[in-house]
């Protein structure tokens, strides 16, 4: 796995629980790092036991800890820049759903050894919407839900999100579109980098 | 075949403004595209052909005819090429007064693969095109990061190796004193039964004193291999001291068990080792300590119980060893303390 992954989960339960509920968890998942390397890979079987244990630690199921973990990906000021690369997607929410098709190429063109699942937006109507993750390792639409869920609300957009639950090697999150300009969401400036 | 006309004076300019460019007259066929997007098509042409057959369009969704199509006027379409390779497109489409169009097209994150499958170079991009500036801050990004990752990997072994250098002792390659204590705690709060072997050699400093200490480095090493020859591969072997050992005997807890392999231990560790032209001699004693796996026992706890039974071994003549009980701890105060 690659270490961003791991590397992810660690910021997330230290920003949100402290050190010492990281620590709790890397002791439960029997893993000897502490502090992971964004740019080396690890072994999958780390990855499935820190989210293991990151839902006994924390006390919630793990699809609650996927999704509180996009939520982080997106909102915490630590990982600001993610949240902008996103917002480069497109200039409304629709818009933005329909980049998601390009995710995959565009984490890729940051980090090339970095293989997200792939990514299909569907449009069934105007307001109806799906997307598809195909990879080898189901969850990551429980990601995608937190981190969609936080999109809409800076793009001011008004979602409903509804995880179809694995089939086969694919997930399915269905997505309705309420309104397209519920609010005022956040502002995005192209030229106004992430410190 | 109908001959294919355009009166457009514009298009020569467009040829060069924008390369990928298609003109569609009113029935939404292609009547003259643009040098690049000629390039995608190599021996095929696809003048005459309708755009919707040439390309399929993705977004926005259900556009059929031309007259949708001028709908999307000033969109950002999502398309493709129908023929492979179907390289992924966009574009964007504004209206002639004929009735007909013009769309201007471009690679979006396909460019990467594009420019190896057309083999496309500068001169088939507008010169106010930025695509060739991110073709080269791509590259210089990967190269970047590719020397990134280098160091990263370089440091990461240098940091194994000054870990394991940490935990190792370098005369036996056992485990460390170090290495136990972050060891011994982990199995105690795991809740990992274990049988732990305080192992102390007997005479080895009149090794020492008497053949020089190449010769009782020699000793510590035959000790050492004795002690790995007598654990198993989950088990913890370390020299905690000058001639003191610990094992943690992984999983087990049967006195019975434990006894055997101290037996095998001190016989072993009493074959004399050959230095020089003469021969050493040493003996052990080890005390020994159980965690259950239970109770509320403490890694410290438990090394002191094993070295009060060893102090019992001691004084019980050496070369033997004793099992950890808390009574030793009253016959033993006098040798515990001094």
């Amino acid at each position: 796995m690659h270490g961003l992954v791991n590397r992810a989960i660690q910021c997330f339960v230290r920003d949100s629980y402290g050190l010492s509920r990281w620590l709790e968890v890397t002791r439960r998942a029997g893993v000897e790092v502490t502090d992971f390397e964004a740019m080396l890979h690890y072994d999958d079987g780390i990855t499935d036991n820190l989210i293991a244990a990151a839902k006994d630690v924390i006390g919630v199921p793990e699809e609650t800890v996927l999704e509180d973990l996009g939520t982080y990906l997106v909102t915490h000021p630590n990982v600001e820049a993610l949240r902008r690369l996103l917002r480069f997607g497109g200039v409304d929410f629709v818009d933005f759903l329909h980049s998601l098709d390009e995710l995959p190429d565009r984490a890729k063109l940051a980090v090339d050894d970095l293989d997200l699942p792939s990514m299909e937006v569907r449009q069934h109507s105007t307001e109806t919407f799906s997307l598809t993750l195909k990879g080898d390792r189901p969850g990551f639409g429980y990601v995608m839900i937190g981190i969609l869920r936080t999109l809409a609300d800076d793009y001011g957009a008004l979602v409903f999100l509804e995880h179809r639950g694995a089939q086969a090697d694919a997930e399915v999150i269905d997505i309705t579109l309420v309104e397209q300009a519920f609010a005022s969401g956040r502002e995005f400036e192209l030229g106004a980098r992430a410190g | 075949m109908t001959e294919i006309v355009d009166n457009c004076d514009v298009l020569a300019t467009l040829d060069v403004l924008c390369p990928m460019h298609v003109r569609l007259d009113k029935f939404g066929k292609i009547t003259h595209a643009g040098p690049t997007v000629t390039k995608l098509y190599g021996d095929q042409t696809i003048l005459g052909n309708r755009f919707l057959e040439a390309f399929e369009l993705n977004r926005p969704h259900s556009i059929t005819s031309m007259e949708t199509l001028l709908v999307a006027a000033g969109k950002k379409l999502h398309l493709k090429k129908r023929v492979e390779p179907q390289t992924g497109l966009k574009g964007v489409l504004m209206p002639c007064s004929d009735g007909g169009a013009i769309v201007n097209l471009s690679f979006g994150i396909s460019i990467l693969d594009a420019v190896q499958e057309y083999s496309l170079n500068a001169s088939d991009f507008a010169a106010t095109d930025l695509t060739i500036e991110m073709l080269y801050l791509v590259e210089a990004k990967s190269a970047a990061m590719e020397a990134h990752r280098k160091l990263n990997q370089r440091l990461q072994g240098a940091k194994i190796a000054a870990e394991e250098q940490a935990y190792t002792d370098t005369l036996t390659g056992l485990k460390n004193r170090r290495a136990l204590d972050h060891i011994l705690p982990r199995m105690v709060e795991d809740r990992t039964p274990f049988g732990l072997l305080h192992v102390d050699l007997d005479f080895f400093k009149e090794v020492n004193d008497t053949k020089g200490h190449a010769a009782g480095d020699i000793v510590l090493q035959h000790v050492a291999k004795v002690l790995v020859d007598s654990s198993r591969g989950d088990d913890v072997v370390a020299r905690v001291g000058g001639d003191e050992f610990v094992l943690v005997i992984n999983g087990t807890i049967d006195p019975e068990i434990l006894g055997r392999i101290c037996t095998r231990i001190i016989k072993e560790v009493e074959r004399p080792v050959a230095y020089k032209d003469s021969l050493c001699k040493v003996s052990a004693s080890v005390g020994i300590a159980i965690y259950n796996g239970e109770g509320d026992a403490s890694a410290e706890q438990l090394m002191d119980d094993a070295d009060v039974a060893l102090y019992a071994s001691k004084h019980d003549g050496r070369a033997t060893y004793t099992l950890y009980a808390p009574k030793l701890r009253e016959n033993n105060s006098l040798a515990i303390n001094h």
